[in-house]
């Protein structure tokens, strides 16, 4: 199914988890922080998550800030 | 020492790590500054490129602690949620708190701000709110849980220095026991000197340092001005007079009747 990863889309397994989507995105065990839909998804929720046609994922990483 | 939330800190300077011309400069300019405190984000990862990975990597070598900052958030939902996302990857509850209001300033949203940091405090965050002077949301903030300032210099980026001296004396005067950080706007050692010299409780510096022609040694020169302001705040400067008063002693001058 297709949903919305940083803005742009992409194909994930129909009915996935959040952690399998995030294995199947290339993201494996980087360090990375969730939101689906706008709301924070703790990586002890990943597994218990849902993934739905459509639905928008943000996937943050630690990035230089000032 | 410097003490925030409790933690107290051997260094006055605190380091942004953006814009350095590499990592091995970021890393020699975090030494040079002597900064025990550095400021990262949180952007979109790319699951090819993981530049994110290596940058924390790099960050977790340099032995300082982290503070996350919410930068480019534009309402209290995305600052909220950016906040959440940053004290999982960094495992930390302080959050350098920013809710930008307009573009051409990057100017605080204080309304939003006072929103967030209460949702944020209340949620067992220690803020550090990205603020203006305003005498007026500086005690909202404090009333909703935070309890350090960080009032800007100037817009940040402007490398203009401290744009109202007044309001922020002001600030440091009506809020003396709070820990306060000037944040945005230092251009120069100068900059920072004088914001020491006022008694604020620390600087936090970025672009000035990342941009010089060589962001290490300017480091340094931070590392000095902020040293030295300090020292001079807590030797009492001398107060300004609008007239000349000589300091070689007039009496006994000669040729005089």
């Amino acid at each position: 199914m297709r949903i919305i990863v940083n803005g742009a889309a992409r194909d994930v397994s129909a009915l996935a988890d959040l952690t399998t989507a995030l294995a199947e995105l290339g993201f494996g065990e980087a360090v990375v922080a969730t939101a689906l839909n706008g709301e924070f998804v703790p990586l002890t929720a990943r597994s218990s998550t849902t993934l739905a046609a459509g639905d928008q994922l943000e996937v943050l990483a630690p990035m230089q800030g000032g | 020492m410097s003490t925030f939330y409790g933690v107290e800190l051997d260094s006055r300077l605190m380091l942004g790590t953006a814009r350095f011309p590499s990592p091995a400069v970021l890393q020699s300019a975090v030494a040079a500054s002597k900064a025990s405190v550095v400021t990262v984000s949180l952007r979109r990862e790319s699951a090819a490129e993981r530049s994110g990975q290596g940058f924390w990597s790099i960050v977790r070598q340099l032995g300082v602690r982290v503070l996350p900052n919410t930068a480019g958030c534009r309402t209290v939902k995305e600052a909220v949620t950016t906040a959440h996302m940053a004290r999982e990857i960094f495992a930390t509850a302080w959050i350098k708190l920013e809710v930008i209001g307009e573009e051409d300033t990057l100017a605080p949203d204080v309304f939003g701000l006072v929103e967030a940091a209460r949702i944020l405090s209340n949620e067992g965050f220690e803020v550090f709110p990205y603020t203006t002077e305003d005498l007026v949301v500086a005690d909202k903030l404090l009333a909703s849980g935070c309890r350090v300032l960080m009032p800007w210099g100037a817009p940040i980026g402007s490398g203009r220095g401290l744009n109202n001296v007044f309001g922020l004396r002001a600030l440091r005067a009506h809020f003396p026991e709070v820990p306060l950080v000037v944040d945005a706007g230092i251009g120069l050692p100068s900059h920072a000197a004088q914001a020491m010299e006022l008694g604020f409780d620390a600087v936090l510096i970025n672009t000035a340092v990342s941009q010089a022609d060589d962001p290490t040694q300017m480091a340094a020169a931070f590392a000095m001005a902020v040293a030295a302001g300090r020292l001079a705040y807590l030797s009492g400067p001398m107060e300004p007079r609008d007239m000349a008063r000589p300091s070689t002693p007039v009496v006994g001058t000669a040729f005089r009747s």
